[in-house]
């Protein structure tokens, strides 16, 4: 998910171009006061003119209880945004706040439950909540560690290693993954560190995040690269699923391969291996079916 | 030393026998650095000349002093391979009463030595030269100035000019060897303090282009080159300076050692990023027209297997032993792209000068394969379009353009489309992206042109390509 400034309209204008899953258009901390309407106007006009082909759009908006989030939220719905970011959620009661909002723009237009949520946690209240956030609503779809804010609100720093925010993160993925939606992990902004920015990335994989947030189209190939399954847990990750195959049309309930018992996490594992390999492009989707 | 050529500027223009109304020459490998044509023009002024006909290899920023001399009837036709600056907005705008001459680097090499550009007398900037007038680029003396490397553009001048007059701000012992400029063509040597801005003649090696568009554009451009069929080993390269072009040589780079491909050689500009190549084994030789940067002028003055050529030998439509037609692939900028793959360099989207031919017809005409690599928009403006403004180089000599938003390729390529689609290419017809670039930005309203012809576009074939007409308001 690549962030863009909604003040900026160059960068709206190509952001697609560098291949990322989804693009979130920032109406929040990138925009001066100053701004604000401007930048929700340029933002509703990107997201009725420009083709962004089959990228997910996002719009991070203001926090209701400011001027600009209730204003944000109807331009956003009737623009067609597919997914709206709360910042700083902290409550389930907020994202029901916001859905509220969106039903009522959404009933005007007659297009009742199309706009996603998306929450982005970023406060040790949030983290603690984290769960009641992620099921506040069936437009949820997904949670967001915004680390900044998360670790100031901690009275502690960012590091490398990122020590700091690791109860958050596996709060998150636990949280998520209970709820059946997703997980985005927070930016990594040191454009001059790309290695830190891997291991982070490498990192947040191992935990079970869904993707990262990023805020330069440099930081998309390292996203894609540690994300994108090896040849070898392609290869095996095939074996299980043809085994699946072999057992059900012999109407075999049990699974095996190379004289092991697959059970079913491995099944899972592998199913979602694919599932990745078809998103990065490394397969065709075809040969799966 | 008995005898010595060395005067003083007047003293050379008047052995020289200029009279009104004949063609004197320039080169500008000194870049934005140059003072020999402001210092030579200002003395030319001073003792009274009239209606001169200048001919430089280019013109930069630096020569707006022109301006006033043009306004002043010393000089009255320019011929150019590219005007930038307020000179260029001047001319632009119908300062003169002749249209100025664009030629392409090969193009005016051929014109020099057909005789069809006849240049009287030569006015050429060296970093060294000894008493004799054997000069060069490289440093030959503790007190070397303005290093530029290759003096390749000066050297049809040297060879055909009527008279010759070396400029140095560095008076070598005889004998200066081994020599750009030989004695034997050079008339007079004259002396002065300083003949170029050091810091603006080379800079330092360009840093890597951090710009995400020019690095996508690279690596399309790389994928392209790649997936050719002509990357093999002993494949030949020429590229441009531009971000993307330079950050294109880092990928290929990347690609040639795990393929373990080693090119034959690198062509034309030459800088920090082919030297590197070729010093790790990667490229054979270095032929150099010019030195873009610091570190390729030392190595041309150090590396027996990077040399100079003049610009008949680099890139002369007419020779055919120029080593564009050795030449596979060329990686070129843009400042238009039109849908029938005619490219425009020179003339910006409001009409004024702002750029040069350089090699870009004789390249994209002799290489194989030339690659254009253009955004699709800059800012509001749209660089594939319907129809350019002005006609530089052919659409017929333009094999693929590389954009952002997909790759378009000649339909007279067939092959080269068949070749990249397999690779997972996005090609797409270059009306497609011309539209694209239409309906994210809209139609420009159409330029206000005048009726007077300002400029003339010169194929490298000695024909007129295309008339650049004033622009008003």
């Amino acid at each position: 998910m690549m962030f863009v400034p909604g003040n900026n309209p160059g960068m709206m204008a190509d952001a697609h171009i560098y291949g990322p899953d989804s693009i979130m258009l920032d109406l929040e901390d990138s925009v001066t006061m100053a701004e604000k309407d401007a930048a929700r106007l340029l933002v509703y006009n990107a997201l009725k003119t420009i083709d962004y082909g089959t990228t997910e759009m996002v719009v991070r908006i203001n926090p209701l209880n400011t001027p600009y989030g209730k204003k944000d939220v109807e331009a956003m719905v009737k623009a067609g945004v597919h997914v709206i970011r709360m910042p700083k959620t902290e409550t389930a009661q907020e994202v029901k706040e916001l859905e509220a909002e969106i039903l009522k723009v959404e009933t005007e237009l007659g297009r009742v439950g199309e706009t996603r949520i998306m929450a982005a946690i970023e406060s040790a209240l949030g983290i603690v909540n984290a769960y009641e956030i992620a099921t506040a609503s069936t437009r949820m779809m997904g949670i967001a560690l915004g680390a900044e804010d998360y670790s100031a609100n901690l009275k502690t720093n960012r590091t490398p290693g990122g020590a700091e925010l690791l109860l958050a993160r596996e709060t998150i993925v636990v949280a998520a993954r209970a709820a059946g939606i997703a997980c985005f992990d927070t930016v990594y902004s040191n454009m001059d560190d790309m290695e830190t920015f891997r291991k982070e990335v490498e990192l947040i994989k191992t935990l079970g995040f869904d993707g990262k947030s990023i805020i330069n189209p440099r930081q998309i190939e390292i996203v894609n690269s540690v994300f994108t399954p090896s040849e070898k847990e392609i290869t095996k990750a095939r074996a299980v699923v043809a085994a699946i195959k072999e057992a059900q049309a012999k109407g075999s309930g049990v699974i095996s391969l190379n004289g092991k018992m697959v059970d079913r996490p491995v099944v899972l594992r592998a199913e979602r291996t694919i599932a990745l390999a078809v998103a990065a492009g490394v397969i065709d989707k075809e040969e799966v079916l | 030393m008995r005898n010595t050529k060395v005067v003083t500027l007047e003293q050379a223009i008047e052995r020289s026998g200029l009279r009104d109304g004949m063609t004197i020459s320039f080169h500008h490998h000194f870049r934005g650095g140059d003072k020999v044509v402001n210092l030579v023009v200002d003395k030319l002024a001073a003792m009274g000349f009239k209606d001169l006909k200048l001919a430089a290899s280019s013109l930069s920023d630096v020569h707006k002093p022109l301006i006033e001399h043009i306004k002043n009837g010393v000089i009255t036709a320019i011929n150019t391979s590219g005007l930038r600056g307020e000179l260029a907005d001047a001319i632009s705008r119908g300062l003169m009463s002749e249209p100025v001459v664009f030629r392409s680097h090969g193009g005016r090499g051929s014109a020099i030595a057909s005789g069809e550009l006849k240049i009287d007398v030569a006015f050429l900037g060296a970093s060294a030269c000894d008493e004799l007038g054997n000069a060069c680029g490289v440093p030959r003396s503790e007190n070397a100035k303005s290093i530029c490397g290759s003096l390749g553009y000066a050297l049809p001048d040297a060879r055909y000019a009527s008279h010759v007059v070396v400029i140095t701000d560095d008076l070598v012992a005889y004998p200066n060897m081994p020599h750009s400029i030989s004695a034997a063509d050079v008339e007079s040597v004259v002396v002065v303090d300083s003949v170029g801005d050091s810091s603006k003649i080379a800079a330092g090696a360009i840093r890597d282009s951090k710009n995400p568009r020019d690095i996508l554009l690279a690596q399309q451009a790389a994928k392209v080159i790649i997936n050719s069929g002509l990357f093999q080993d002993g494949f030949s390269i020429q590229t441009g300076t531009g971000g993307a072009s330079l950050a294109a040589v880092k990928y290929i780079r990347e690609e040639m050692i795990q393929r373990g491909i080693k090119a034959s050689f690198a062509l034309g500009g030459i800088t920090a990023h082919m030297v590197k190549l070729h010093e790790e084994g990667l490229i054979g030789k270095l032929i150099d027209v010019q030195s873009f940067d610091k570190v390729a002028a030392e190595s041309i003055a150090k590396d027996p297997l990077h040399q100079e050529v003049s610009a008949v030998e680099y890139a002369s439509g007419q020779h055919l032993g120029s080593a564009t037609h050795a030449l596979d692939i060329v990686i070129l900028s843009a400042l238009e792209v039109d849908t029938d793959f005619n490219v425009n360099v020179l003339v910006g989207s409001d009409g004024i000068i702002r750029g040069a031919i350089g090699g870009h017809q004789d390249t994209a005409a002799d290489s194989a394969l030339s690659i254009i690599v253009c955004p699709l928009l800059r800012g509001r403006i749209p660089c594939v379009v319907p129809k350019v403004t002005t006609l530089i180089t052919p659409g017929k000599s333009v094999d693929v353009v590389v954009t952002e938003y997909g790759i378009a390729v000649n339909p007279g390529r067939p092959e080269i489309a068949q070749k990249l689609k397999a690779a997972g290419l996005k090609v797409v017809p270059i009306k497609e992206l011309a539209a694209k670039a239409s309906s994210i930005i809209g139609t420009p309203d159409p330029l206000p042109f005048g009726d007077k012809v300002v400029g003339v576009v010169m194929n490298r074939d000695g024909s007129v390509l295309d008339k650049i007409y004033n622009i008003v308001g």
